[in-house]
């Protein structure tokens, strides 16, 4: 599912073959007859900035919970460097935790809070100053020390919560929703905080959070849940450009989801049939049956609008219908257009020409987009 | 707010008044030269003198303290204890809650038949101090399990987990973490365990045995049968300096440690 060529090679995208940090391996959670996380399989490697998304319940806090020991796995194992950590207390594992609550402790300072796991460690005197001053340090927080932490902003507490994790050096950092109770403008500050503290410290991070927008800024690789299973698991290009299912198609960004059959196979190219699309073929990508029943879909910033008198460049996925609603962002325009066979297509266009009356609801148009961006869904037979 | 702040203001101080002038009448009255309760002839400690020279009473103080510590030491211990227990799920959790509340809402005439019942008659407990130790660990345990319980319950499981996450054993997150968090309320329990002991008079009246009487109902035989005389004004007096420094201590200790504004939500950001 990697290696795609479109990530751009980053220094700090770490190498998929750098050593296993988490493994897990078929893990399974059953509250009573419920299951929580249902048969996950999924390797996070050293260093790495690894975000699990999904919506809320789909399984991530509890798949975050048993890293750190709080639940244990009714069936599968969990390694931490290539251990079985099942059955060890959270106490004797190498994993910290960024709760979503922060959980500061209110009896203690600062100073104390980020000292707590430190001091646990057996590290005094002034060792324990020197790491817990670089660590209140690096979240910015050194005039705050004596502060206990209901004097602080929700962010400040956030970043104390990341502080004190951290100071006690762990292998794996945990962290549920960290950013979940700030508002845009705080979280968007903290994100860009979060990514030059991974990178500082090379800590393996795992990122929970239903935030997709999050997810594809922040990791260099993703995996979507949902309902306690794995969806797909790819780098934020993969993801986003290449969604497996479609519910990761639905779940990240927009999509359009055109429901086709297979008409044929020729050269790199499925010949896919759908009511009242002209032209549409898709990249070779698994394998199809003639006359299978597929989704397609295709991200609505791919679409181009042409006139009924243009002629979009020829091979290009094609057809025709009735503009719906035209929705000014700014950006981009954003049409919804009906399509004859039923379905309902969205189209961004970007605003770098004059905007003219053309495209008004009610009015025919045609969409067109280069084949290669149209993706074949999986489970399209449900 | 109001437009007539002193209305407000007013009927303020006659509530205070309502409330606290019989017992500032009683102070006063206290430190009279004469034996008259109405009317001051001059300031003199002399009946505070005499309180201290009478065995009986030095008696009867020294038992109601040593019963009020021991009480609520055993009733603190027992219902941290039960409080902590009940914290965890379990069947039937419901039912020790309510069974644990109800001696707060038993008549103390019947309490005090009943322990009398049951201590003397069943239990073979002789009347005096192993009595009034058993009936005032089982009135005052309900109130320590109430506040303790309180405190316990209203406190974030997550931070035990930060605790173990960072490393902490059991042993340590409770002596780091939970015990510094709920240690106000388990002395809040304390005090209350002890102040119902010492304030205690019907259940107490019932098993007060020969020569082990406790202050209160030492007050209340002696005004019963002689009435209300200078030396038991005195004795009410010390009593009531007692139970309000206490109360002074409690409310000092709660003033401090809300410094440490525990429990306060995450301030969100705007």
């Amino acid at each position: 599912m990697d290696g795609h060529g479109f990530r751009p090679a980053e220094e700090q995208t770490p190498d998929t073959h750098a050593p296993v940090e988490v493994g897990l391996h078929g893990v399974t959670k059953r509250f009573s007859d419920q299951v929580a996380v249902d048969d996950i399989t999924l390797q996070v490697h050293e260093g790495e900035f690894f975000s699990v998304l999904g919506p809320s319940g789909c399984g991530k806090t509890t798949l975050l919970r048993m890293i750190a020991g709080f639940e244990d796995p009714t069936e599968g194992r969990i390694e931490l460097d290539g251990v079985d950590m099942v059955g060890v207390p959270p106490y004797r594992r190498d994993v910290n935790t960024v709760f979503q609550s922060y959980a500061l402790f209110p009896h203690m300072s600062v100073w104390d809070n980020v000292a707590y796991g430190v001091k646990r460690k057996g590290v005094r005197g002034a060792q324990l100053k020197k790491v817990v001053g670089e660590h209140l340090e690096l979240v910015r927080l050194s005039q705050y020390a004596k502060r206990r932490p209901a004097q602080l902003s929700g962010g400040q507490q956030q970043r104390v919560a990341i502080a004190r994790a951290l100071a006690a050096g762990p292998q794996l950092l945990l962290l549920d929703e960290p950013l979940g109770a700030l508002d845009a403008v705080l979280r968007k500050e903290l994100q860009i905080e979060l990514m030059r503290i991974q990178r500082e410290v090379g800590t393996t991070f795992l990122y929970v959070t239903h935030d997709q927008e999050e997810a594809l800024v922040l990791s260099h690789r993703i995996a979507v849940m949902n309902a306690g299973r794995l969806e797909q698991v790819g780098y934020p290009e993969d993801v986003y450009e290449r969604p497996a299912t479609r519910f990761v198609a639905g779940f990240i960004g927009t999509s359009n989801i055109l429901d086709a059959k297979v008409s044929g196979v020729r050269g790199r190219w499925v010949e896919l049939e759908a009511p009242g699309v002209a032209r549409l073929r898709a990249p070779v990508q698994r394998e199809v049956r003639h006359g299978q029943r597929v989704a397609a879909t295709v991200r609505p910033e791919k679409v181009h609008l042409y006139d009924l008198a243009e002629e979009p460049p020829s091979g290009w996925c094609a057809l025709t219908g009735t503009v719906r609603d035209v929705v000014y962002t700014g950006v981009s325009t954003q049409y919804v257009v009906d399509v004859p066979g039923g379905d309902v297509l969205v189209a961004f266009v970007q605003n770098t020409r004059r905007i003219d009356d053309a495209g008004s609801p009610g009015q025919p148009v045609r969409m067109a987009w280069d084949p290669d961006f149209t993706v074949l869904l999986e489970n399209a037979d449900d | 707010m109001s437009r007539r702040p002193w209305a407000l203001g007013a009927v303020a101080a006659l509530v205070l008044a309502f409330l606290y002038a019989p017992i500032g009448w009683l102070a006063l009255v206290s430190f009279n030269d004469s034996r008259s309760l109405s009317r001051i002839t001059g300031l003199s400690t002399r009946w505070y003198a005499r309180l201290f020279d009478d065995a009986e009473v030095l008696e009867a103080l020294g038992l109601t303290l040593r019963l009020a510590g021991t009480s609520a030491v055993v009733a603190t211990a027992i219902g941290t204890l039960a409080a902590f227990g009940l914290r965890r799920a379990f069947p039937g959790r419901g039912v020790w809650t309510v069974l644990l509340s109800v001696p707060l809402v038993v008549p103390e005439v019947v309490l005090g038949v009943a322990l009398l019942g049951f201590c003397v008659k069943l239990a073979g407990i002789p009347l005096g101090f192993g009595a009034l130790l058993a009936a005032h660990v089982a009135f005052s345990l309900s109130f320590v399990v109430v506040v303790v319980r309180a405190r316990v319950a209203g406190m974030d499981a997550r931070l035990e987990e930060a605790a173990a996450d960072l490393g902490a054993s059991p042993l340590v997150a409770f002596r780091t973490v939970t015990w510094p968090l709920v240690a106000p309320a388990v002395a809040a329990g304390a005090a209350f365990a002890f102040l119902l002991s010492f304030d205690d008079v019907v259940t107490s009246s019932y098993l007060t045995g020969v020569g082990s009487t406790t202050l209160p109902v030492f007050v209340y035989a002696q005004a019963g049968r002689r009435g209300v005389s200078p030396e038991i004004v005195a004795l009410s007096t010390l009593m009531v300096a007692v139970s309000a420094a206490l109360l002074l201590v409690g409310v000092l200790v709660a003033a401090w440690r809300a410094r440490a504004s525990t429990f306060v939500e995450p301030t969100r950001d705007h």
